[in-house]
């Protein structure tokens, strides 16, 4: 039986890895809308649309001014990041006095809107993007499967930006601010500090973080508009599952649902696609405030 | 004379559709202690929320070195230089004690030092590392007093810094209220407890209603007791 179990997981090792990619991005787009709950008490359900955003706005680089992969990993956050600024003052910040509800209903809108701009001016079939050439080339040999060094890559680059987050919120000045800001906002603004400015650049922070991953989902899946809704689905599940806010429960349970989807994968395939949903129905049930969430 | 540090007049607040202040007039001059006294509900923390910017609808005359702030935000408030400790302490619990001493920003020189600060509260520096909410209500108070006294504001608006509080730690924070007043700060207090008011301040104003009723000096206040009994129904 144990044997059986062990050729299995051997067969199954390189579903698991290419689950370690899934969570890679789970993590990122939790994260994401960790930091921006947490501080605005804002369900961003445009997350996925940013996502999408990040993704085209390096391939219009590319195709358009001929800038590559490398500077459109800065460039494309900072843009979809300053359209967030954008967003922030013009609506968002219109709805804080008003129920968790409104601001789910307004970035549900957006979303929509945002996807169907890109539908109408790119089509849904998906364009090609391709991995940097310092990527590319023949795949790394891990002993058990070869995969190819973008998706390595991804791993790293998702786990480097997830640990640079937290120990931003969790051991600088301004991150103090955030975590204050958090529990007593009011408070924070009383003492000097332009919190409406902080809401802001948090709500941009969260939506590069986003286009981030957008840009390192390029040269996987195709750029195309509906990218990110298919994706924010299982991401939101992730999210209930870890707790809502919390930034280190989100990068573990982003990680870690996409192992449990790649051993499903290897062990039960049928359930792959549902088992996030049965572990989130499961987690509601017993833990409502999520697995790393505060009651 | 000169204008006063702070000049209030005629304030009146609202929080939402109630009324709290009626014109509100109040007058604090460089280097003095002065507190607001009253029974519960007169108005007073609604005095400092106000002038720190936190009501939401103000209107009269709040003027702070000759500046009007009355419509001004909380956080341009703070940097022209006063600062709360407000009287829910306002301590974060996920930050640690010297997160929470150092979160609010320097708005001038002038403040004091780390150094100075943990002479004045030698728990802060031993529990430097805790959350800040895991201390005990005394070191909390202290801890929201420390955390003000380092940005440079000139007005420390107190807010019922004893309430709760046992005997001994009272005297330690009528201590230190007498130490930051020699050190030049300025201090507006509200307190319930006049005996305690009696022992760090030069001037009382008495609040009911949402208005100034009564303004007695420290020295004439023994020969008022009687009146003073009567506004606090004590």
């Amino acid at each position: 039986m144990l044997e059986e179990i062990l050729f299995q997981l051997e067969l199954g090792l390189p579903q698991i890895v290419l689950g370690l990619v899934n969570g890679a991005f789970y993590a990122l787009l939790s994260l994401g809308l960790a930091v921006i709950f947490g501080m605005l008490n804002v369900i961003n359900f445009a997350h996925g649309a940013q996502f999408m955003m990040g993704a085209f706005v390096a391939w219009m680089l590319l195709n358009w001014v001929g800038i590559g992969y490398w500077p459109a990993l800065v460039l494309s956050p900072l843009i979809v990041g300053a359209f967030g600024v954008l967003i922030e003052k013009t609506m968002i910040s219109r709805l804080y006095k008003l129920d968790h509800l409104y601001g789910l209903l307004l970035t549900f809108g957006l979303a929509l809107i945002i996807e169907g701009i890109f539908r109408n001016e790119f089509g849904s079939s998906g364009l090609p993007y391709s991995p940097p050439a310092a990527l590319g080339g023949p795949p790394v040999d891990l002993g058990f499967m070869f995969l190819p060094k973008y998706r390595l890559w991804v791993v790293v680059a998702a786990l480097a930006m997830s640990l640079a987050t937290w120990l931003v919120i969790e051991k600088t000045r301004l991150g103090a601010y955030l975590r204050a800001a958090t529990e007593n906002a009011a408070l924070v603004q009383a003492f000097g500090v332009n919190v409406p400015r902080m809401v802001t650049l948090t709500y941009a922070a969260g939506v590069a973080l986003a286009a981030f991953a957008g840009v390192l989902a390029a040269p996987i899946y195709s750029v195309n508009p509906q990218m990110g809704s298919s994706l924010i689905i299982v991401v939101f599940a992730v999210v209930v599952i870890g707790g809502m806010g919390s930034i280190l429960g989100s990068v573990l349970t982003g990680f870690g649902l996409g192992l449990v989807e790649g051993l499903t994968k290897v062990f039960y395939p049928e359930a792959s696609s549902t088992v996030i949903f049965v572990i989130m129905a499961i987690v509601l049930l017993a833990r409502p405030a999520g697995l790393f969430g505060r009651a | 004379m000169a204008e006063p540090l702070l000049k209030v007049e005629n304030l009146e607040a609202w929080y939402g559709e109630s009324h709290i202040l009626h014109g509100m007039d109040i007058e604090v001059r460089e280097g003095e202690v002065v507190t607001l006294l009253g029974r519960n509900g007169a108005g007073k923390t609604t005095t400092l929320r106000s002038i720190m910017g936190l009501v939401g609808r103000r209107s009269g005359s709040v003027r702070f070195e000759g500046q009007e702030l009355v419509g001004a935000r909380s956080d341009r408030i703070a940097r022209a230089g006063i600062a709360l400790c407000p009287e829910e302490r306002g301590i974060f619990a996920s930050l640690d004690v010297t997160e929470n001493l150092m979160l609010p920003p320097k708005v001038r020189d002038g403040g004091m030092d780390l150094d100075a600060i943990y002479t004045l509260f030698p728990n802060l520096k031993e529990r430097a590392r805790s959350p800040g909410t895991k201390l005990s209500g005394g070191e909390q108070q202290m801890l929201a007093i420390a955390r003000i006294l380092r940005t440079g504001a000139k007005l420390l608006m107190l807010d019922e810094p004893t309430e709760g509080l046992a005997p001994v730690i009272v005297q330690q924070i009528g201590r230190t209220i007498r130490e930051i007043k020699e050190r030049g700060f300025t201090v507006l207090l509200v307190e319930q407890n006049f005996r305690f008011a009696q022992t760090v301040a030069d001037r009382h104003y008495v609040v009911e209603h949402g208005r100034v009723v009564d303004a007695v000096s420290n020295a004439e206040l023994s020969g008022a007791m009687g009146r003073l009994h009567e506004y606090l129904g004590v």
